[in-house]
């Protein structure tokens, strides 16, 4: 029964960090119906800023703080620079471009911090809770903090004008800028704080797999899948989503297949979802009209 | 919105031009295996191995529009297939190439049928999913058996037919030629005909071409086969001349590569696919010397460069360049003596 | 009387075609003008252009500003208030955060709650569904919340494209009534498209007619009401 909830456990703090990172996605889908494939790897290169900072000498939650408002900075400037040429280009082109940044950030990372895996520390100690055999803090802590983000994140978009404009410009652009909405400043702001959530969730996934510019491969599968599951045009889908796809990765892992084949059980969700239910389990099917 | 850039497909038509080049080409490929080292022959082995995958894909992705992250995956298959019927079985190096295409049409055939149904984006992000699952299903324990783990298997690099005065290298390297000319050969007349057209009436207009008669379907799927096929064998060859196989050769950048090489070469385009395999061969090589990581660094920034402002790749430039410059003589010529 | 709109001589199309050829029209402050022809004439693409959705040349002013070279998003914030043709209404969003998108732009946050009440004064049905997703009105009280919408920028100038369109008699009469309220009460000029020429020609002080991107026809509402002649040619009754 332990072993259970250990793995339950596990299970929904990797589910917190593919949360975020699904989130991520779907924001950035939601404002311009394209896939980011280079989340993880922005995620990935905001996590080793992170690492730089805090063997600069900073506190860990400073380096936390700067961490996210340049990853937030950097994801602006990479949506005015290099996406924003691309808004209305054909797919194969924008595909390869992402995939271009996911490559840059990818060999950058390698080429100025190496490939050796360094340690990332975790703000909430080593060891178990006092009282829960099978929580350690830093699950504990990862989970409070990825549920934080989302809870702030929502309370944002729900009740903040600058929220309410991001939604407008995202679900009806046109519509948006008649109301005086400047959609292209709140698509920038989208990729800013998507690449701040993606800091968030490198962050708190890398004590756990250590750091190495290859850590976010497998866990962007996951992200993919979770954003799938939930609908990719759903933020709420996407939460749970996450949630979701790390307690049945953990425990399919633990009691199923084995550790070995966890991305293939990603990849099969992600054909299940796409192939049964594209439109996942809370999204809107889209009818496109012929 | 569309899937590809708006790059009508290379002209395929047989001139004399054209041909004089094809011959000229052939011969000079036909030399180098005899002025090079082995090391280089064997570079460019490889070099031809890649532009017959890049031909594959080219054929779904630049022909077809399907978008594929995932082409790594048949590449890897191929390579297996050769690997374990060579290794296990003792099948003949040149009977696993038949072999490996067949097992890769089929499941390039089977991946096709549900990929009807995902267009673009989805496409592109369940092939991707395809690649970064592939290294962990090669290093399955229940597979061991068949895959050798995560060790791989090891092959025999064979050895000339008796009596040619030839090195391994230099054999395995006229084989391949000779292979990879078939398929070039196959590819073009397929490409330049009916169903070269169909194929990209398929990409650029889906419902008017199905309302014209064309079975969308059957040619999607079929060009998934396809693609596969010559992916597999190209993996097969790749196996014998590098003489192993394991999971982390496999890797998603190998895919990714790929989707580079099309890019540079030219989407749509036969020649593109050579432009595209010495363009992936030889930038390691020579940006290795600046840094390990130099090389995808590399690519990234070209890919941008080319999404900007030459989506058309090198096969698409060349020509207009060489116009340029002939251009450029003929009017100097003209305003000679005379001005 | 001043004029708060003023296009003369705008060309504006779509890609390489021009739609528009030499348009001229005019709103007089606090005054209706109604822009009618069938389809295809260019009504549309007219709001858009003045609007600066569409590339387009030639002069626009508005309160006396030029804004024929403007973005839209600045447009807005002078104080022009469009309604789109098939509404634009942010289906996912509540009705009131639609309301709330509508005046985005303001500054003034306690004005903006008052605004709000004004216009479920207008239009009750959209207090009694404010908290329902916009997507499921009805397609007549979604084009009020659409008026609504722009009248929570407390716009100078609306803009209306076809209101009247795919609606029931009663609810297009409830809208124009309330239409015509608002531009007596709250001195808001309106510029509206219309293919139902007889509501539009009750409503207007000025009109204009429109074939084929050009205007063949303008001058007092009355006048064309009354014209015989012309009615039957140009409007078919």
């Amino acid at each position: 029964m332990e072993a259970f909830l250990h793995q339950l456990v596990s299970g929904l703090a990797a589910g917190g960090i593919y949360a975020s990172l699904a989130l991520a996605l779907v924001m950035i889908y939601q404002s311009t119906h394209h896939i980011n494939f280079a989340q993880g790897e922005m995620a990935m290169f905001s996590t080793y800023l992170a690492w730089t900072l805090l063997q600069a000498g900073l506190p860990y939650w400073v380096a936390f703080a700067a961490t996210l408002g340049i990853s937030c900075a950097a994801g602006m400037l990479i949506e005015r620079v290099l996406i924003r040429p691309v808004e209305k280009a054909p797919v194969l082109t924008v595909v390869i471009t992402f995939i271009a940044l996911l490559v840059i950030f990818n060999s950058v990372a390698g080429w100025v911090f190496t490939h050796t895996v360094k340690v990332f520390p975790s703000p909430f100690g080593a060891g178990l809770l006092p009282r829960n055999p099978f929580m350690s803090p830093h699950e504990f802590g990862s989970i409070v903090v990825t549920l934080a983000v989302l809870v702030l994140l929502y309370a944002f978009f729900r009740f903040t004008p600058l929220g309410l404009a991001m939604r407008a410009a995202a679900l009806n652009p046109v519509s948006a800028r008649l109301s005086g909405i400047r959609v292209g400043r709140m698509l920038a702001l989208g990729w800013g704080l998507a690449a701040a959530i993606g800091a968030v969730a490198g962050m708190m996934v890398a004590p756990v797999v250590y750091l190495d510019p290859n850590m976010m491969a497998g866990i962007l599968l996951y992200a993919f899948a979770a954003a799938l599951l939930g609908g990719i045009d759903n933020p709420l889908g996407a939460v749970v989503g996450g949630f979701v796809v790390g307690v049945v990765e953990n425990l399919m892992g633990a009691y199923v297949i084995g550790t070995e084949l966890k991305l293939t059980v990603a990849l099969v969700l992600i054909l299940g979802v796409l192939l049964f239910k594209p439109a996942g389990l809370f999204g809107r099917a889209v009818v496109t009209r012929v | 919105m569309p899937l590809l850039p708006k790059i009508a497909p290379a002209p395929l038509e047989p001139t004399l031009g054209r041909a004089a080049m094809v011959v000229l080409l052939l011969a000079v490929l036909c030399v180098l295996p005899f002025v090079l080292s082995d090391y280089r022959t064997f570079q460019l082995t490889q070099a031809v191995i890649y532009a017959v995958v890049l031909l594959g894909l080219n054929i779904l992705t630049g022909y077809n529009g399907q978008i594929s992250l995932g082409h790594g995956a048949f590449f890897a298959i191929g390579a297996y297939t050769a690997a374990i019927l060579m290794d296990r079985w003792g099948v003949p190096y040149w009977a696993t190439l038949p072999a490996a295409g067949a097992v890769c049409f089929c499941f390039g055939f089977a991946f096709g049928l549900p990929a009807l149904r995902l267009q673009g984006h989805y496409l592109a992000l369940a092939t991707f999913a395809l690649a970064v699952a592939t290294p962990q299903i090669l290093k399955y324990r229940k597979l061991e058996d068949f895959t050798g783990g995560v060790q791989g298997i090891v092959i025999m690099k064979p050895d000339a037919p008796a009596g040619l005065p030839l090195s391994q290298d230099q054999w395995l390297y006229l084989f391949t030629l000779a292979v990879a000319a078939l398929l070039f050969l196959a590819a073009w007349n397929l490409l330049r005909g009916r169903v070269g057209r169909a194929l990209v009436a398929l990409r650029d207009h889906p419902l008017a071409a199905e309302s014209m008669g064309i079975n969308g379907s059957l040619y999607k799927t079929t060009a998934f086969g396809v693609s596969a096929l010559y992916t597999g064998v190209g993996g097969a060859l790749g196996a014998i001349a590098v003489q192993f196989v394991a999971p982390d050769s496999f890797l998603p950048f190998l895919s990714i590569s790929f989707l580079v090489g099309i890019t540079v070469g030219g989407l749509a385009t036969v020649s593109g696919a050579l432009w595209g395999a010495l363009f992936i061969v030889y930038l390691p090589n020579w940006a290795d010397e600046i840094s390990k990581s130099a090389p995808w660094a590399i690519y990234g920034a070209i890919l941008l460069v080319l999404v900007y402002l030459m989506p058309g790749g090198v096969a698409w430039m060349l020509p207009r360049a060489w116009a340029l410059v002939l251009r450029r003589i003929r009017s100097r010529g003209g305003a000679g003596p005379g001005a | 009387m001043a004029a708060i709109l003023e296009v003369s001589g705008l060309h504006a199309g779509y890609g390489a075609a021009d739609v528009l050829d030499d348009v001229s029209v005019r709103v007089e402050e606090g005054g209706i003008t109604a822009v009618l022809g069938a389809n295809g004439a260019g009504k549309t693409t007219l709001l858009r252009a003045v609007c600066g959705l569409i590339r387009r040349r030639g002069a626009v002013r508005f309160a006396g500003q030029d804004i024929s070279r403007a973005q839209t998003e600045d447009i807005v914030r002078l104080g022009l208030a469009h309604v789109p043709d098939g509404r634009g209404t942010f289906l996912q969003l509540t009705a009131e955060e639609n309301l709330r998108v509508g005046a985005i732009t303001r500054r003034d946050r306690a004005a903006v709650a008052g605004d709000m009440e004004r216009v479920f004064g207008y239009f009750p049905r959209l207090r009694e569904r404010r908290a329902q997703q916009a997507g499921t009105l009805s397609g007549g009280e979604q084009q009020m919340l659409a008026i609504a919408r722009a009248l929570m920028l407390r716009p100078r100038l609306l803009v209306l494209d076809e209101p009247s369109f795919g609606l029931a008699p009663l609810v297009v009469q409830d809208i124009f009534r309330i239409m015509r309220a608002v531009n007596e009460q709250e001195r808001v000029s309106i510029l509206v498209v219309e293919q139902n020429a007889r509501l539009a020609l009750d409503l207007a002080g000025e009109a204009c007619l429109l074939e084929t991107g050009r205007v063949v026809l303008s001058g007092p509402a009355a006048r064309i009401r009354e014209d015989d002649t012309v009615r039957r040619a140009y409007l078919g009754y």
